[in-house]
């Protein structure tokens, strides 16, 4: 589990976290929805640490995250996969060596173990075949699956994806959005995504926080978020004209 | 100003730590070498002789007294080549070559999130990405520079053997007098200074830049303008240092 408390974020003058208090549950795929700019990916980079808050803590588990050194976060980051909006392949490594670099990092695995654990998880992805292939060479969806893969690798308690659909067709966006939410039951994993699809808000969403101008303003599942009586809410997620008309 | 000077330095405490993995870095490490140095070998041996040739030829030229021997010639190259041609203006060749190349290397890597990626994995990516480019060229430009003084002293030979300026032998006994060890050790501390200003300004350059493609291009533009700068400066520095 992981809890924001109290969290604010500035940049100069700019609040752009007002006072966050949200829990994400383990074993659950956690959605933080809302409007481009409304602060989603800030909340998200603050709660990995790649931007500190200026106000509240976060938790991992039963561990002050906000309080840590370096060093000692390095522990809790093991247990962090992350899926980046464009992927962030490291494009001078073949997929295979993407995937593997955790392993080589962090492990001293014999070179068979490590290719064992890389052909398992593009098998996860539907990837069997594309280990020797470089970043240039891949599909957007292909390339979401390699960051996928290489997020998994080292077994993450922890899964956070900024945006996994954004730029991709509605079926293949459907094979990320099926693919995180497996993942994060089979592996009892606490998953984070953060998106403005809504199509993977109605299929995906175990919990949903819906910000709101950097404010958490409703927090429901995605039955409670076709129902929902908040007004915001309502403008955000009744906002094309496919949902307007099936509504 | 001052305060991109105080990032530089706390990106620099951060670069000089002691690598996450040894078998990691050293791989990277001779990577750099080959990037880094093997590849500029060629522009370095081509601007080097010719470089080489045009001080013998004006040595000659100027030398219009009979009483002045024209083993002068060979020991004017070879004073001119070690002392400053070869640390200070390969230097600078290389701040255009290596210094654009870290820039942008490293620029892309921050636009793309992969330095971000770098971090979630509990990686220190400044030491990840930039201490092995920074020791690679601290270790790997002294043997561009030697190699450089070579093909400038062969430059100036050649001179000889295309012309009538002055003889072959004339030129080889003029190499060979007056010859002081320091002058050599004083250019290769020279050139470590310069390999450390040019792969560590660059890859800061890289590290800080925030935007897409366009501002990458700046980084690598300032990279190589202020590389160049500092070597110049520290140029003068280091001379009054170390020969005075
Ligand atoms: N590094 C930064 N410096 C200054 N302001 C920033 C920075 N990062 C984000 N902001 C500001 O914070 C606000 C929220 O940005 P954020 O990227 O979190 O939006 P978002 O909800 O993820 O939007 P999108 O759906 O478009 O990705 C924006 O107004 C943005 O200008
Ligand atoms: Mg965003």
């Amino acid at each position: 589990m992981i809890e924001a408390n109290n969290i604010s974020k500035f940049f100069g003058d700019n609040q752009v976290l007002k006072d966050i208090t949200v829990r994400f549950e383990k074993g659950k795929t956690n959605l933080i929805i809302g409007r481009s700019g409304s602060g989603k990916t800030v909340l998200v980079k603050c709660l990995v640490g790649l931007l500190e808050v200026d106000e509240g803590y976060i938790m991992f588990g039963d561990r002050n995250f906000s309080q840590m050194t370096f060093i000692e976060r390095k522990k809790v980051r093991k247990e962090i996969g992350m899926l980046f909006q464009g992927g962030a392949l490291f494009d001078s490594m073949t997929v295979e060596e993407n995937v593997m670099f955790p392993l080589t990092m962090y492990t001293n695995q014999s070179l068979e173990e490590k290719k064992e654990r890389v052909d398992f998880c593009l098998k996860w992805v539907n990837l069997e075949d594309a280990n020797k292939l470089l970043p240039s060479e891949l599909s957007g969806g292909m390339t979401k699956r390699v960051a996928i893969a290489r997020a998994i690798s080292m077994n993450p308690k922890y899964l956070f994806c900024d945006e996994p659909t954004s730029g991709l067709d509605p079926q293949t966006a459907g094979v990320i959005d099926d693919l995180i939410s497996r993942l994060t039951k089979e592996f009892e994993m606490t998953t984070v995504v953060n998106t403005h699809d809504m199509n993977s808000v109605i299929k995906i969403g175990d919990k949903i926080s819906f910000i709101y101008q950097g404010q958490l303003w409703w927090e429901g599942d995605k039955k409670q978020v076709l129902t929902t009586e908040n007004k915001e809410l309502n403008d955000f997620v009744f906002s094309t004209e496919l949902t307007k008309r099936l509504k | 100003m001052l305060s991109r000077f105080g990032r530089y330095i706390i990106l620099m405490l951060k670069v000089f730590r002691k690598p996450d993995k040894m078998q990691v870095f050293w791989k990277q490490f001779f990577v750099e070498i080959n990037n880094l140095g093997v590849e500029s070998l060629g522009i370095v041996a081509v601007i080097s002789v010719f470089m080489g040739a045009v001080v013998a030829i004006q040595t000659a030229y100027n030398i219009d007294s009979p009483l002045i021997p024209l083993k002068m010639v060979g020991f004017t190259v070879r004073q001119s080549v070690i002392l400053e041609f070869s640390p200070t203006i390969i230097s600078l060749i290389l701040a255009g070559k290596v210094g654009s190349r870290i820039a942008s290397e490293i620029g892309t890597m921050r636009v793309t999130e992969q330095i971000d990626a770098l971090e979630i994995m509990g990686i220190n990516p400044a030491n990840y990405l930039i201490f092995p480019k920074v020791t690679a060229a601290m270790v790997f430009n002294p043997v561009i520079i030697i190699i450089s003084m070579g093909f400038g002293l062969v430059g100036g030979w050649l001179v000889s053997v295309f012309t009538s300026l002055y003889t072959s032998y004339e030129y080889i006994d003029g190499i060979r007098s007056w010859f002081e060890g320091y002058t050599i050790i004083y250019a290769l501390i020279k050139t470590v200074v310069f390999a450390y200003l040019i792969t560590s300004i660059s890859g800061f350059m890289g590290f800080i830049v925030k935007g897409g493609a366009i501002e990458v291009g700046a980084a690598s533009t300032k990279a190589v303008v202020w590389s160049s700068i500092m070597i110049i400066l520290f140029n003068l520095i280091l001379t009054q240092l170390l020969l005075s």
